[in-house]
């Protein structure tokens, strides 16, 4: 009788709120809880050993200079690899679109191909790419009179090598947004712009990018906040050397957790981590909302933002 | 401990399922009483898994479970299954695992199983090796292969450099370095050093007779004259250009390099006696040997005590069945067995008369090191405090950092990593004093009964279960 008031709302979202509660808001908040601790090894053993100590993780972490390095490395990855990425990942999907490209279906498949090749198998073949000595990729080099570089051993070259790995991984993703983006653009803004003279680039320019906006700024976050989680390309790759050049946060933080078991410290860096991406995603959004709200792709920007 | 224990203390470890070990959970195992489980790791799982079929025809009705574990997942594995109440009844562990397990209460003592023992001697056993499984005045776990370091080195090179015998100290052996670097021309080296390992410095050190850690292990010691003499030659070997400062990624395949004259001398372990054996040219299988360490002042200096133990779960029910497998394999013919099929060299002396090990000069380059090896900090914290090692000489390889400052910045770091040790030894000793003050004949026998600490440590971790569960 007593369930019958109830909404039947209420037990269509009912499931879902509670695999959210149990799976997300549980652990989120537990792991904020470990991070006021001293969790590690010795807690595990026994309780009476964990000792409560506020912000003191949070205050080591600054103070780390292995976290310094972590961060440095990880914006390094973020500012150098997401743009270059984007941009790579923009001209491969103009190219596929372009009427002048043959075997489209195939090209796409191809270009798609490293998305959904596994990492470690990939890294394999990568190793054997950036071998110094023995490598195909100093070879190639070398015709063209560049002397042997390290990549992966020489603590300049290690993030770049890494960077063009991710590249070269990760490309494929963005592009295929990007080709529906571009068709969906309708064909009579191409031709209102031809009869008015337009050149290809003015086309580009005038068309082709105001219309991606919104496919900008979904690619952007996205891509942002999967590049601040790089993990699995240094680990699978140099484990965060030559002298911690290639340690990202999240590395960090999984050495910290799975291999030395110092929990507390491990979910410090996690919520760092979190709110690091929480603002450079709102203050993007911010900006890109205030830029739609004067120009033309005011609709569609705001629509990407919801 | 009782099923009943074991689930106060499941229920205890379920609470604090909230912070680890809530995706775990708590699965009650199958209550056969006569199958021991038994976890070893890559080549000795699969080796060992076919040992055990004689084993089980000569103790009928005990059964045997083999499980065998990747050594890269190992030891995240054990602590996982720890954390979650699924621990096999035995298991292999690698040597610096034990004191964290210790601190676990997860290990079973064997002392007494040891004195009663009729087939295991004591005195038998690399003493060095031995002790890397006393932590605390107990034996917690059993040596079954051993592990350490030594010179690997091509006698042919070193010969067309002007010496005959391997170097016996650190003088002539730098000086036979120095020499080879002259033979072999500026595009090639000495001496391979991989960068990412921490034991060739940690070595050099204890050659010196330095303690690594000071004041019962609760402070750094590196920047103690002994370390920081030993760092300097190890760091002498990459400035004089002996040694490529580069990391692995450089050397690709050490095979392949040593083959091919890159390096000459090369320190590492016994499980490249096989894969040298099996993958340099045969044309130059006579051209490559083994040595003890060279000392400071004569060979063999000392080398670090490593390789894997057998252990038994306190907490596993069928303790005797799995004590009599220990036996088994302890054995010194099973031990040449377990040679023959994994190349891994046996830690019981009387294992090496046979045969297989002793007409065998490169292995016997190990039987002479192994009387002179040395365990390394026995604390849950020093596999931390070795990445830190190898982190620091790394900066200083490079020369971004002085050896004062990695020396300083490395003391630094490991007095910050042994800050919880710190305060748990002091909450210790202030319990006692607290204890004596109220009966100080009661602290006298306590003193005498290291044992009683483990007990009230146990009781204190189920106290904190009850009240977890309620």
């Amino acid at each position: 009788m007593e369930l019958r008031r109830v909404p039947a709302g209420i037990w269509f979202v009912l499931p879902a709120v509670v695999l959210i509660g149990l799976f997300f808001v549980v652990p989120v908040a537990a792991s904020l809880l470990l991070s006021l601790t001293d969790f590690d090894i010795y807690s595990i053993a026994s309780l009476a050993n964990l000792r409560l100590v506020g912000l003191m993780n949070y205050r080591r972490l600054l103070q780390d200079p292995r976290f310094a390095t972590a961060l440095w490395n990880t914006f390094y990855f973020v500012v150098v690899g997401g743009p270059l990425s984007i941009a790579v990942s923009l001209g491969a999907a103009l190219l596929l679109s372009s009427r002048l490209v043959r075997w489209r279906g195939l090209l796409r498949t191809v270009l798609f191909l490293p998305v959904v090749t596994t990492l470690v198998a990939v890294a394999v073949v990568w190793r054997a790419l950036y071998q110094p000595r023995y490598g195909m990729l100093n070879r190639l080099l070398a015709v063209i009179g560049v002397s042997p570089i390290d990549w992966l051993g020489d603590p300049r070259w290690a993030m770049p090598a890494i960077i063009l790995l991710a590249l070269w991984k990760n490309f494929g993703f963005n592009m295929i947004i990007f080709v529906a983006g571009l068709q969906s653009i309708p064909e009579r803004l191409y031709e209102a712009a031809r009869l008015d003279g337009a050149s290809r680039w003015a086309e580009l320019r005038f068309v082709t990018l105001p219309m991606l906006a919104p496919t900008f700024v979904f690619v952007t976050i996205i891509t942002l906040i999967g590049y601040f989680q790089l993990f699995a390309e240094p680990y699978v790759m140099t484990q965060g050397g030559p002298a911690d050049r290639t340690l990202s946060v999240v590395l960090l933080m999984y050495e910290e957790g799975f291999r030395w078991w110092n929990m507390g410290y491990a979910a410090a860096v996690a919520f760092v981590l979190f709110g690091i991406i929480l603002t450079v995603t709102s203050v993007q959004l911010l900006v890109r909302r205030a830029e739609g709200l004067g120009g033309t792709s005011a609709g569609a920007g705001r629509s990407a933002a919801r | 401990m009782t099923d009943a224990d074991r689930r106060a203390a499941c229920g205890g470890r379920a609470a604090l399922g909230l912070l680890v070990a809530v995706a775990l959970g708590c699965g009650s195992r199958a209550a056969d009483d006569r199958t021991v489980e038994l976890w070893a790791m890559g080549r000795e799982g699969e080796v060992v898994g076919r040992m055990v079929g004689e084993f089980e025809r000569s103790h009928p009705g005990v059964h045997v479970r083999v499980q065998q574990i990747p050594w890269s997942a190992a030891h995240e594995k054990l602590l996982t299954a720890y954390v979650g109440g699924a621990m096999p009844d035995l298991f292999q562990a690698g040597n610096t695992w034990l004191a964290e397990l210790v601190a676990l209460d997860a290990l079973e003592p064997l002392d007494d199983r040891l004195a009663r023992s009729s087939g295991i001697r004591r005195d038998d056993y690399f003493p060095g090796i031995l002790d890397t499984n006393v932590i605390a005045d107990h034996t917690y776990g059993l040596p079954w292969y051993v592990d350490t370091r030594l010179l690997f080195y091509r006698s042919d090179i070193l010969a067309r450099a002007g010496r005959r015998a391997a170097p016996q100290s650190w003088a002539e052996w730098s000086d036979a370095l120095q020499r080879v670097k002259q033979a072999v021309g500026a595009d090639r080296f000495a001496i391979l050093l991989p960068i990412q390992e921490w034991q060739t410095p940690v070595i050099l050190a204890m050659q010196l007779g330095a303690g690594l850690l000071r004041d019962r292990d609760r402070y750094g010691d590196f920047e103690s004259p002994a370390f920081r003499k030993a760092f300097e030659f190890y760091l002498d070997m990459f400035r004089r250009g002996l040694a490529p400062s580069a990391g692995a990624a450089t050397v690709a395949n050490v095979y392949q390099d040593f083959a091919g004259g890159y390096f000459s001398f090369y320190v590492t372990g016994p499980w490249n006696l096989g894969e040298f054996a099996q993958r340099l040219p045969p044309d130059l299988q006579p051209d490559w040997t083994t040595a003890p360490m060279p000392g400071p002042e004569r060979a063999p200096g000392t080398s670090v005590a490593g390789g894997a133990s057998l252990a038994i779960f306190r907490g596993s029910p069928r303790k005797e069945a799995a004590w009599q497998l220990v036996e088994y394999l302890a054995d010194p013919e099973r031990q040449v067995e377990f040679y023959r099929a994994t190349g891994d060299l046996p830690p019981r002396r009387s294992a090496w008369s046979a045969p297989a090990l002793s007409r065998d000069a490169r292995v016997q380059a190990f039987r002479v090191q192994l009387e002179a090896v040395r365990a390394t900090p026995k604390i849950p914290e020093w596999e931390q405090i070795a990445s830190r090692i190898v982190e620091h000489a790394e900066s200083a390889i490079r020369g971004s950092v002085t050896v004062d400052q990695a020396l300083a910045a490395l003391d630094r770091d490991v007095d910050l990593l042994l800050e919880k040790r710190r305060w748990m030894m002091q909450r210790r000793e202030q319990r006692r004093d607290a204890m004596e003050r109220r009966d100080p004949r009661r602290e006298t026998m306590e003193r005498r009964d290291p044992r009683r600490e483990t007990m009230e440590r146990r009781e204190r971790a189920h106290g904190a279960a009850a009240q977890g569960q309620g």
